[in-house]
Formats: C-alpha cells, sequence, structure tokens
C-alpha cells in the first residue's frame, strides 16, 4: 500500500465528531448498498462478540484499521441482501466489501484525510479466538447497531 | 431502449454482482454482462467483443482504472463506448484523472440504482 506523496500530516488524535461520521458511513453504506437499517443501541452491548470480522487497514495522514464485527449468521444475511440472492460461499467477499465501502465513505467525510489516506485491500477473519492490535500508542472507539435484533459494530482503532 | 452488452471491470466479484444488480434494478435491460478482474482482463474482452457500456473499478491490481482507459482509447472498436468509473475513492484528483483520460462519468460507492440509471441512462445511444 503506498502513500500519497503529498501527504497531509499525520493525524494522531482522533476528533470527537469521528464518531458520528462513522455512524453516517456505515448507515448509509447499509442503507444504500443493501437496504438495510441500521438501528442504534439505547446502551451498548458491553462485550464486542461476532465470529467474522473484516477489517480494512489505513495509511498515510491517518494510519490504523476500521473493522466490522457480527454474526455468521448476520454476515450471511447482509451478503444476501447485499446481492440480492442467497449464496453463502460469497458472505466473506461481502463482509471485505462491505468494510471498504463503509472506510472508504468514512474518510471521504475528512477533508483532512479524504486525499491524504490510503486503503488496504480488505481482510476477513473468521472465528472468535484472535486479539487485534494495532501498533501502539493508540486510541479509537467502537460503535455498534443493532441489526434485525442482531449487534453489529464498526470500529476505529488509529495509531496516535 | 435496446437490450445493452455491459462489461463490468472490478477485482471484487461481490461488486461486479452488486453493479450488475443495482444495472438490472435500475430497469436497464441487459442483453449480456460480461466480467473482468482487472483492466488487462477488460481489455482482452474489448477486443473479442462491442460493448454498450462499461463500468470499471478505478483501484485494481494487474491493471487499474485509469491505464485500462488509456489502453482503451488505443482500440478502434472500443474507444467510443461510453466508461463509468465505480469507486470508493472520495479522492477528486483521482476522479478528474480519470475523466481527463477518457471515462463518461463515475458513481461513487455507496450508490443507489437510482444514481446508477442517472448516471448511465444518459450515455447511451450516445456515441462520442
Amino acid at each position: 500500500m503506498s502513500v500519497p506523496a503529498n501527504a497531509a500530516t499525520a493525524i494522531t488524535k482522533i476528533d470527537p465528531h469521528w464518531k458520528a461520521l462513522m455512524a453516517c458511513a456505515a448507515t448509509e453504506v447499509f442503507s444504500m448498498m443493501a437496504g438495510m437499517e441500521l438501528q442504534a443501541y439505547e446502551e451498548m452491548p458491553a462485550e464486542i462478540r461476532g465470529d467474522q470480522t473484516a477489517m480494512v487497514g489505513l495509511a498515510g495522514a491517518l494510519c490504523g484499521m476500521i473493522t466490522i464485527r457480527c454474526s455468521s449468521a448476520t454476515a450471511t444475511k447482509l451478503a444476501g441482501a447485499l446481492l440480492g440472492v442467497d449464496d453463502p460461499s460469497m458472505t466473506i467477499d461481502a463482509m471485505g466489501e462491505l468494510a471498504n465501502m463503509v472506510a472508504g465513505n468514512f474518510k471521504s467525510k475528512i477533508s483532512q484525510v479524504v486525499d491524504h489516506c490510503m486503503l488496504s485491500i480488505p481482510t476477513v477473519i473468521s472465528g472468535e479466538a484472535y486479539t487485534l492490535q494495532v501498533m501502539p500508542p493508540t486510541e479509537g472507539f467502537h460503535l455498534a447497531f443493532r441489526l434485525d435484533d442482531q449487534p453489529i459494530w464498526f470500529s476505529l482503532v488509529v495509531h496516535s | 431502449m435496446k437490450k445493452l452488452h455491459v462489461l463490468i471491470v472490478d477485482d471484487s466479484s461481490v461488486m461486479r454482482k452488486i453493479v450488475e444488480r443495482s444495472l438490472r434494478q435500475a430497469g436497464l435491460e441487459l442483453e449480456e454482462v460480461k466480467e473482468a478482474s482487472n483492466g488487462a482482463e477488460a481489455l482482452t474482452e474489448v477486443q473479442k467483443e462491442n460493448f454498450d457500456l462499461i463500468l470499471s473499478d478505478i483501484n485494481m491490481p494487474a491493471m487499474d482504472g485509469l491505464e485500462f482507459l488509456r489502453s482503451l482509447a488505443s482500440i478502434p472498436n472500443a474507444k467510443s463506448v461510453p466508461v463509468v468509473m465505480i469507486t470508493t475513492e472520495g479522492s477528486e484528483a483521482r476522479v478528474v484523472e480519470a475523466l481527463s483520460v477518457g471515462a463518461r462519468g463515475y458513481i461513487r460507492k455507496p450508490f443507489t440504482a437510482e444514481q446508477v440509471k442517472e448516471r448511465v441512462t444518459p450515455l447511451l445511444g450516445d456515441p462520442q
């Protein structure tokens, strides 16, 4: 992944507004591309769980990772909504593409980042027995939404 | 409107399916849809067949969408085919570059079928 030659100064602090921008980016992608509405939780689930995690790396003015995490059942449902057909063999690719679109949509909403940050190709982890670590120091946030009564998490971790 | 022969170029098989689905949802009648996973594969397709419309990603391995556009200009039966770029890029610079090397329009992800229709329909039956 190459970094633009005209890369701006690295952003090492998460702006308080970015949570809302991430929520907006995710909501737009799910609504426009899959016709699915993400519903906010009144109270976030205490534990982040799910055996499907799609991640996209960020490099340039913003370095880190954006992830989407949910259960296999939710991922399969998402893939079906995205493609218009039920094809479980496409679930992993669909999760990766969703992460790619959410990450792209998120960075396009931040003027200091849009032209100065590259996205990696998406990677999908199947299973729950893992720990994801971005090189410290880091900061980040997690957002949870309800999708057909099942949780789905969107996270941003930034190398600070 | 005549049935369309369309080429969809994207390294993501999921995105190729989504684009085809969006074209159908937009009410476009598709006679045949061919797929290519990068610019090099797409060039091979356009040398074999005539297309009414090409939709292409920008960022792809092997040959990206911009290089594909530049190469397309040298293929006699393909240089008048409208090409619409579909991209996650929020960057204006990449979009402007695509338009400067021959793209007739662009669609940013995420998109709706209605947006696809708005961008694509004016280009059909309107050879440059």
